[in-house]
């Protein structure tokens, strides 16, 4: 996706958002929304080495300098996590570096936002018994990572049912109609949604997202036999 | 971008292992090393979980970041230019560090240098205020629980060549393997050394590995550690199997005798190959003081001049990578494009990663 439009920048600033959950995403989004660039890669390996340019592209796309950044919305996944670590860590030291702060956002979300404004538009929020949804991606290792949302809440934020979690690849489908719950993939995260998450957040005075990226899994690390017993 | 070439203000950030480094230079002035290491928490696995430190940068960088601005005395608005460890080291531990130092360096406007980790210790030399000038060609052995390399440095930012390095563990690997076997805990460096201080270190004969007439000829300059670790392993085993006691401070001594002992006598046949009277010692196991004695009077023997970085610049951090960086600014070099990633291979041979072209 290229950037759009190029109008002179607003007062107000703008809020960068970067996410690597999936592949890698950044935006730049005024607060009411407006989003002014946002460009990806779907490389699900690249985060690392595609995440500079991307920053600097959406920058440039958007026509704003770093100054004009007054907040940076941080996917904190779920996602794999060599990849999700790169966003975060990027998130965190442009926020540094131009001393603003940072609004750590459930990469979900996004995509969940995404959904209930489509909705919103073609009226299907609206209608009586309506179900509920999962937010799904790919959590590699034969699961899936999903997120169970069921509407927007006063802030216009979307409201999760459930937390993020993992749950093993052919079971997932079971899981959700147990629970009468729609199930969308997203092979994606639209970082302008994840900057406007953000924006309603700021806007409503809440956080809303973990401070601590979603890994979901320990390290894996299995602990080494004891040592020997040696006599001394 | 203009940047300032006479004493450049540069941050380095360093997460090839299991430490968090930021430094801050200027010039050939240190202003911040600061680091925040992991290592408690990989101390019960006994050895560097990927994963772990990798999670643990994510969390130490902002914090190791303020702090080594608030030692240095530094303005974000004073930076120069941002610089990072491309590689080598563990590809999932880099990553945070290149993408951190990647966003700061757009958030602040400024040039990023990327380089390679293993000159950067060599570099850490340049900031000892006490040394002269680094002279060259210098041949340089770098000895940590990550690598174990000998280097011939003709300049360190032209021309750095690898010699030789370790074909299994690294040096600090091994140490840390044997303290297992010793039931010491981890880090095995401090605690082998602690062991091995009443012992006698020609107790034991342990071998000396790639050291025979023939592995001289192919490997004269390579290391390696696994067939010590083995048989330190084995002898502890025929020991206990005959029921004899386990004598923990005669082991550790001449383990550690036969670690320093090859490490020493390849370098300094390096230097006797190359002409070169001038021996730089480097990397996190430096600290062994007993690696430092024997190499001093060894070196002091064949008329070769030893240079050890201050210690606390010789095990992984941020300092040394700003300090190569800035090496790299004042030589006019320009900075690195954004599209390079974490080099987990990344050869000594590349200092600087990515340069942009003229
Ligand atoms: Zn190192």
């Amino acid at each position: 996706m290229t950037g759009v439009g190029a109008s002179p920048i607003t007062l107000e600033g703008v809020i960068l958002g970067i996410d690597t959950s999936l592949g890698s995403a950044v935006a730049v989004v005024e607060h009411d929304g407006a989003v002014r660039s946002q460009v990806e890669s779907a490389d699900a390996r690249g985060h690392a080495e595609v995440i500079g340019s991307l920053i600097e592209r959406a920058l440039a796309e958007a026509s704003v300098r770093p100054d004009s950044i007054t907040h940076v919305a941080a996917g904190m996944g779920p996602g794999p996590f060599t990849g999700l670590r790169v966003g975060i860590a990027a998130a965190r030291t442009f926020a540094l570096g131009r001393g603003v702060p940072l609004v750590p956002v459930v990469s979900h979300d996004a995509v969940a936002l995404e959904l209930l404004l489509h909705d919103a538009l073609t009226g299907e929020l609206d209608e009586p018994g309506r179900r509920a949804f999962a937010v799904v991606t790919d959590a590699r290792r034969r699961e899936f990572a999903y997120t169970v949302y069921d509407g927007l809440d006063d802030d216009g934020l979307p409201r999760r049912r459930t937390e993020p979690g993992l749950a093993p690849r052919d079971e997932l489908d079971a899981l959700l109609d147990a629970g009468d719950v729609r199930r969308h993939d997203a092979a994606r995260i639209p970082a302008g949604l994840l900057a406007l998450t953000a924006a309603r957040a700021l806007a409503a005075g809440r956080s809303i997202g973990p401070a601590d990226a979603l890994y979901l899994r320990s390290p894996d690390v299995t602990l080494p036999a004891g040592p020997k017993k040696v006599r001394t | 971008m203009h940047v300032n070439r006479d004493a450049p203000v540069i941050l380095g950030i360093e997460t090839s292992c299991d430490e968090t480094g930021i430094g801050i230079v200027r010039g050939r002035t240190l202003l911040s090393n600061t680091i925040a290491s992991s290592m408690d928490e990989h101390a019960r696995y006994g050895g560097v979980v990927p994963e772990v430190a990798a999670r643990a940068h994510l969390e130490a960088l902002e914090p190791a970041i303020h702090a080594a601005l608030a030692e240095s005395g530094v303005a974000l608005s004073d930076i120069d230019a941002v610089a990072v460890t491309s590689g080598p080291g563990l590809a999932g531990a880099l990553m945070v560090g290149v993408g951190a130092a990647k966003a700061l360096a757009v958030s602040l406007e400024r040039p990023l240098y990327a380089v390679n980790h293993l000159v950067g210790h060599i570099a850490a030399d340049i900031l000892d205020p006490d040394a002269p000038p680094l002279e060259y060609p210098t041949v340089a052995l770098l000895v940590s629980g990550g690598h174990t390399s000998l280097l011939l440095v003709r300049d360190l930012t032209t021309d750095v060549e690898l010699l030789g390095e370790t074909m299994d563990d690294a040096a600090g690997e091994a140490f840390d393997k044997v303290a297992r076997l010793l039931g010491l805990p981890y880090p095995g460096g401090p605690e082998i050394d602690r062991a091995a201080a009443s012992g006698d270190p020609e107790a034991i004969r342990f071998p000396r590995g790639l050291s025979r007439a023939s592995d001289m000829a192919d490997h004269r300059y390579d290391f390696s550690f696994s067939g010590l670790k083995t048989a330190v392993a084995r002898w502890i085993e025929q020991q206990q199997a005959a029921g004899e006691p386990v004598p923990v401070a005669d082991v550790a001594a001449s383990f550690r005798d036969a670690v320093v002992d090859v490490l020493v006598s390849k370098a300094l046949a390096a230097c006797r190959d190359h002409g070169v009277p001038r021996l730089l010692l480097g990397g996190g196991v430096i600290a062994n003081r007993r690696l430092r004695e024997v190499a001093l009077e060894r070196a002091a023997a064949e008329g070769v001049t030893v240079r050890i970085p201050p210690l606390s610049l010789c095990t992984d951090n941020g300092a040394m990578i700003a300090a190569l960086a800035s090496e790299l600014v004042m030589s006019g070099r320009l900075p690195s494009t954004l599209d390079f990633g974490a080099d987990s291979t990344l050869p000594v041979t590349q200092i600087q990663v990515a340069e942009a072209a003229r």
